[in-house]
Formats: structure tokens, sequence, C-alpha cells
């Protein structure tokens, strides 16, 4: 739970990366890349806290990228009607909880696994996009779409900013509070936590509700950069995001992880993506080069576990 | 005397902390039912996994067929002939019949008719020799059934005939009758003669008196990881058994202290789950340790988690402090001041991963806490305070539980509840598996506790240690309870007569 090996490692690979990259391509020292970066990393940063508050718990939400888009497009269709902004980032993060909720409900309440669940929503809610959207675009958004996006404090855009407020709070959420403790507990050892005398029920709902609401706000930090809303937003989200935290050291049975592991993994993710770019080679690697990080972090942990010798099945 | 089957001499175990076997000899002729009998911890099961191969013993010899022989592994005496059928079956539940029979072995064929090597799975040879085990044994196999749509007998019965078809010498049967029905059991009896007629030799494990003086040839008495007695059957009674298994002296470890019982905290009544307890009552008063007493299966576990809110009442109410108390859920439990220390702490009481003070703070986060946010000073506080109220040995607070010894882990479990100061304390096997040092702290402990007014309710298989802690016991059989003694009345004897259903 309080593993900071991982964390190490990440900050050293990205170290190394930044430093080659630096060294050899001018551009990359440019504050604009390294915005750019952190902008890129700040919305998959909000869901992945979610990811790793839901992994941790010993569950997994596999919709996010659908719910990402559903909040997406209605927000862009509010805004489009004239709703004001505030409004507009509200209803973001009220669509978000609702549907985290109700995948929530469905695994807390009536037990169906949660892989299936949120495979469920995830077909569900993207079948219903396309229905509704017919595949058009939503565009153009008005002027004040932008803003959030857009805006810079201190030389960084407020997505970045925010981003770092919900990781600082999210980690104070699993460490210090009551909740946080019961989401370990429950996680680590559904069983003895019940006997401890934690509702398990409740704190597997509220965990996916707030994935949810977390998935609602990244949306806001993600969509307002841009000047339409595509239908396929947050297509393969999960995949990045997932890999994130399993990179970032969280246990994908339950029980460990932390929210700075999966943002250090997050980055290594975004410098990785912008390293082939600079470096000139195919886009295509991308999905090549996480695939081996998720190899190597899992197989360390599990050289490092002795996980290994158990035979297979014992998880 | 003929030729043993199987003999064992001087068979000696040890697990960290315990002494399991001691010096055992051991011995299993062809074409006898020999019982294996002895309180819970006795040193039986560890007996039958180390003639299965699942442990190997640190001194001793074992001969088998005449010969000296090693089972380094489960699998190895089962191609011996050596088979063990579990109290719990140990099937493939979406697996057919037939598949089950073979699983692990199955008859191979070439893929073509003179293709050298067995590559395809004979299903023609299988079902021929399944119902020809069937057949000899008098019974009726649906090869083609899954196995989870029969009922606990005929998979009972599936577990047989897979024996036979690996040609078992010997069978060991562990508690065999505890799932089955009455008319089941009479049913499996017949079909332990029909065995040993054919010089299988059986052992037979059970804590149901009744049955051993029905099918057994022979016993053997373990007590404490020693052989008691080994006689044949017809030469005891079920008193002279009794004797044997809990024959000990009662040692004076235990600090029982005189007290007076107050007025009654926790009022059970008329308490029903379907299946596993029928029409339970019973009042525990302040400062009373109520022993809870019954064999393994018995609902003593079923009733603490009742109590405790895990399984849903059907019928019944419970009172606390003569309030109407609706359990719900063990957080309810919690907040009522209802502790539960679980029987198997390892899987069940502690959450291993977390560091002691984790662990210790668990069930009263709420009040170490402000607005939600966790107090880590007055967590760390409590956790210190209990690691010494309790003489915990742990390098630390902020260790990881599961490094802890078994004694010092069990005080954990104990410690974190007393830390939440509870009204009624159910303990369920507190002392299994913890040294004589730790056991005697905890026995200490609970004394004292129940001097300052706390309800106890001991759930234990260790007959001295009820009786030496209990003000009262209680024994349940069969989801019932079978009858009430009072401190000065209660023996061994009597509990054990009235848990194995012979009182």
């Amino acid at each position: 739970m309080r593993e900071r090996g991982r964390e190490l490692t990440i900050v050293a690979a990205l170290a190394m990366l930044s430093g080659y990259l630096s060294l050899t391509q001018a551009n990359f020292r440019d504050a604009f890349t390294i915005s750019t970066i952190l902008t890129n990393a700040a919305y998959v940063a909000v869901v992945g806290i979610g990811m790793t508050i839901v992994i941790v718990a010993g569950q997994i939400d596999i919709s996010v990228g659908s719910m990402l888009a559903v909040c997406a497009l209605i927000t862009g269709t509010l805004a489009r009607a004239g709703v004001p902004m505030p409004l507009v980032v509200l209803a973001s993060l009220l669509l978000g909880l609702g549907m985290g909720a109700l995948n929530g409900a469905l695994v807390a309440y009536l037990r169906v696994p949660s892989i299936i669940v949120t495979l469920a929503t995830l077909t569900v809610l993207r079948g219903a996009i396309v229905w509704w959207t017919k595949g058009y675009w939503v565009m153009p958004l008005p002027p004040g779409w932008k803003v959030l996006g857009t805006t810079h404090l201190l030389g960084l855009p407020l997505p970045v900013w925010i981003g770092w407020a919900a990781v600082l709070a999210a980690s104070i959420l699993l460490a210090h509070t009551v909740f946080g403790r019961e989401i370990y507990a429950a996680g680590s050892h559904p069983q003895a936590a019940q006997l401890n005398g934690i509702d398990t029920a409740r704190v597997t709902f509220w965990v996916f509700a707030l994935n949810g609401l977390l998935v609602g706000l990244a949306t806001m930090l993600h969509v307002t950069r841009f000047s339409m809303v595509q239908t396929q937003e947050g297509l393969g989200l999960e995949f990045l995001v997932i890999t994130a935290v399993v990179v970032g050291g969280t246990n994908i049975f339950g029980g460990s992880g932390t929210v700075m592991g999966t943002y250090l993994g997050v980055l290594l993710l975004t410098v990785t993506s912008s390293a082939l770019t600079f470096l000139g080679i195919s886009a295509t690697w991308d999905q090549a080069i996480r695939g081996a990080f998720i190899l190597v972090a899992v197989t360390a942990d599990i050289v490092r576990t002795g996980q290994w010798r158990q035979p297979v099945g014992w998880a | 005397m003929t030729e043993a089957l199987l003999q064992l001499r001087g068979i000696t175990k040890r697990f960290p902390g315990v002494l399991a076997l001691d010096g055992v000899d051991f011995a299993l002729t062809a074409g006898e039912v020999h019982a294996l009998v002895g309180e819970n911890g006795a040193g039986k099961s560890t007996l039958i996994k180390i003639i299965s191969g699942v442990h190997q013993p640190d001194a001793g010899r074992i001969d088998y067929l005449g010969t000296p022989v090693t089972f380094p592994t489960p699998r190895a005496a089962a191609d011996r002939g050596i088979t063990v059928i579990y109290q719990e079956v140990a099937l493939f539940p979406d697996l057919t019949v037939l598949e089950n029979l073979y699983v692990g072995a199955y008859p191979r064929r070439p893929l073509l008719r003179h293709s050298g090597r067995g590559r395809r799975v004979d299903w023609m040879a299988m079902r021929a020799r399944a119902q020809d085990v069937a057949a000899s044994l008098g019974v009726k196999l649906d090869l083609e059934a899954p196995v989870h749509r029969l009922s606990a007998a005929q998979q009972q019965l599936v577990e047989i005939a897979r024996a036979l078809l690996r040609d078992a010498r010997v069978i060991i049967m562990d508690e065999p009758t505890g799932p089955l029905t009455q008319q089941d059991a009479a049913r499996l009896f017949s079909l332990i003669r029909q065995l040993r007629s054919r010089g299988v030799g059986i052992i037979y494990i059970s804590h149901r008196l009744e049955e051993i003086f029905e099918v057994a040839d022979r016993l053997t008495v373990l007590r404490d990881g020693r052989r008691i007695v080994a006689m044949p059957v017809g030469e005891t009674t079920r008193e002279m058994l009794i004797h044997h298994m809990v024959g000990r002296t009662l040692d004076t470890l235990y600090p029982h202290t005189a007290r007076q019982t107050g007025p009654p905290v926790l009022e059970v009544e008329g308490l029903g789950t379907s299946g596993a307890l029928t029409d339970v009552s019973f009042t525990l008063g302040r400062g009373e340790i109520l022993g809870l007493a019954g064999l393994v299966g018995s609902g003593r576990t079923t009733l603490a988690r009742a109590i405790f809110g895990i399984v849903p009442p059907g019928r019944g109410r419970i009172k606390l402090d003569g309030v109407d108390a609706r359990i719900a859920h063990a957080g309810r439990a919690r907040e009522l001041g209802i502790a539960y220390v679980p029987e198997e702490r390892q899987r069940q009481g502690l959450v291993l991963p977390f560091s002691v003070s984790e662990n210790l703070s668990l069930v009263i986060l709420r009040r170490l806490s402000r607005l939600g946010f966790i107090n880590h000073a007055s967590e760390r506080t409590v956790a210190h305070d209990v690691v010494r109220r309790l003489d915990i040995r742990t390098p630390g607070i902020g260790v990881p539980a599961a490094t802890l010894s078994g004694g010092n882990q069990q005080k954990v479990v104990v410690g974190k509840w007393l830390a939440a100061q509870p009204r009624v304390l159910i303990m369920d096997e507190p002392t299994r598996g913890v040294d004589v040092g730790a056991k005697a702290e905890i026995h200490r402990l609970m004394s004292e506790l129940a001097g300052r007014g706390l309800a106890i309710l001991l759930i234990s298989s260790e007959l001295p240690e009820l009786l030496g802690m209990s003000d009262r016991i209680m024994v349940m059989h069969r989801g019932r309870i079978a009858g009430e003694l009072s401190r000065g009345q209660a023996t061994q004897e009597k509990i054990m007569a009235m848990a194995t259903g012979v009182a």
C-alpha cells in the first residue's frame, strides 16, 4: 500500500527518457512541448484516479471511454443550446456520477461481476451514441466552450492544475480517510473487511459512483480544448488508463496501489507517445510499447512476490 | 494376525509451535474398517495427510504392502492405490460424472488405429469400465450428468467409484456422513461393507461415535498427537471411548475467577436459519463466559455469524440489553457493541497486508476520525496501547500483520475488538493454533474482561478450555441446543455425550 519502489522506477524511467529527448531533440525542451504533454496527461490522469480506486477496491471499470463520450456529446449539445458553461460542467459531473452509480449498483447490489457490468455499459452507451448522433460531430460550439481548456494559470493550462488537484485530493482520500481505508480493506480481503463490520457493498457502490464523477470531470478537461465534440471521443480510453494504473504499481487483483503511481504511469505513457513523434517512429509502435510496459510491470510484481511459484489459478 | 496392508511406526510430525504427531503407530489390514477417533486437533488430519502424501513425517516409517515407502506427493500415494475421500467433495462440478471419474488419468488410445502413442481420450473404454464398477457396487450412475446436479450422496458415490477405478487398496474417509441424510448414511455403510469384503482397507474418521460402533472393526484413539489405544471395536463401549478421547486431567491453566453473572445482555429467542440452525434460544449475562460446545458442523459458527449479522437469520429474534436488535449486517452488529473474533483468523479476522496498527484500528476507524479523516496520531496511540496491554510481540505497529506469529495475530484480532469496547464478545476457537504461552494470556485476558462486565460467548472444540473458562456450557448438536450444563455439573463425558447425540 505504501510501496514507493514502483514510483521511483517510473520517475527514473521518465527522467532518462526526457533527458535523452532534451539532449537530442531541441524542441522537446520547449515550454510548449512540456505544457502539451502535461495537458494531454491531465484528463487521462483524472480517469486514471477513478480507475485506481476501482481496482484497489478489487473491481474494474472498462466503460470509462463510453461514459466520457456520453458526457462529451451531451455537454456539447447543452452548450450549443445556450446553457451557461458552469451549468454545463455541473451537468457533466452529474451525468458521470449517475452512470457510475448505475455500474456500482449493478455490481454491489445485484452482485454482477464488474467486468461484465461495465462491458455491457461500454457497449450500450457506445451504441446509444451512434444511434443518437448518427455519427455527426457536435459543432460549432459557442465561444465560451474553450475557456476552461485553454485558460492559462502560471504558464500552464487550467486542466493541468485541476488534474494535479484531483491527484492530491484522491491521494488524501485513499491514505487519510475512513473511506480510503475501507477501500483498501475491501479490495485486499472482502471477507475480512465484512467481518470487521465494513459494508463492502456500500464501498463498492461509491467507488463506482466516484469513478463516474471523475470521468465527468475528465470529460470537461479534455473536450474544452477543442472546437468540436467527436462521436469517437474516448474510444479505447479504458486500455490506456488500465495500462497506466498497472504500470503505476496498482495490484490488478485489488488491495494495493496509489494514485501517485498512476499519475506517473500516465506521464510515462504520454512522454513515450510524444517521444515516438519526436524520433520519427510510426505511431503504430505506441500500442506495442504500452503492451510491453504492462508485461514488464506485471512480471516484475510476480517475480517480486513469488507468485509464479504457485499453481495456475491461485490468484 | 494377517499381514498389515499399511503399517506406520513411530510417526512424528512437527509444525511451527505444535507437535502434531508424537511417535504414532497405526496398522491397517486388508478388508478392515479402521476408525480413527479423537477430539479436534488430536492429530487425525495430520495422520491421514501423512498417509496420503500431503505431509512428510519428520520421523518414523511407513510400510505399504510389505515394503517401506515414502509418498512425496498426494499423486504418488494415489498412484499406489491410497485414496482420500474428504468431507468436502473434491469433484469438478461442471464436468460430467464420467469425466470426473477419470480426471487426471484419462485412458488414451492412438489417434489413428496403428499410430503408436495414445493421444485420444478413449471414451468407450471409460464408459465400459465405469459401468462395470457401478454394477459391481450395485448402484446406478448417470455417467453423462454434470456433477453439480447430483446429491451429496451421489457425489460421494462418484468419489468411491473413482477410487475403485484406480484400483484403490486403501480408502480414507474423512467425516463421510457429514453432508448425508440418515438414509444415505445407511446406504454408505452397506457400501463400505462391500468394499471391505473386496479386501479394501478403509480408514474411517468420524465424530459420530454411533457410526463407529456400527461400521468399524477396529479403532485407534489419538489424543494430543499421541496414540492412546488401538483395539477391536467390540472390546470397548461409548463411555470408555469418550474417556480415552478426552482423558487428560484438567490443567490449572485456566484462571477462572468466581464472578457474579449480571442481568442478561444478549437474549436469543427461537433463532433459526434455513438448514443450519433450529430454534436456538439462550441468554448471556453481564460478566458471564458462556461456553458453546459441539462438533464441527453442529451449527456453532453459524450461530455466531447469525448473531453478528453475517448469516441472515430466518426466524427468531435477538435482544441486546432488553431491546430488540435488528442486525441486518455486520456493521450494525458492530455499532450495537457486538464483537466477533472469527474462527480462522488468517482468512477472516485480519487483513493480512494491512499493518498491525491498521488492523487494530479497523473497527474503530470512525471513532478515530473527524469528518471522515483519520487522526493518525490517535490511531498510533491506540495501537501502541493495545500492543502494550496485550503484550503483542511485533517489531513495530507498522509491519504487516502477515509477518506475526499465530498467537500474536490472534491477539491483534482480539485487541482490535477490545479497542471497540463491546458489550458482547463472541470468540470462535480463540486459541486454536496458538502456542501455550499465548493461549494462557488469551485466557487470562478473557477472565479479566468478564470480571469487568463483558459478556463472552466462547466457542471451542477444546473441552478442557470450555470447562476451564466457562461459567455455563451450552452444547449444540445438528443445529439445535442439545443441552446446557452449569460449571459444577459439566464434565467432558457429559458434553461429548450431548454433542454426539448419545445423551
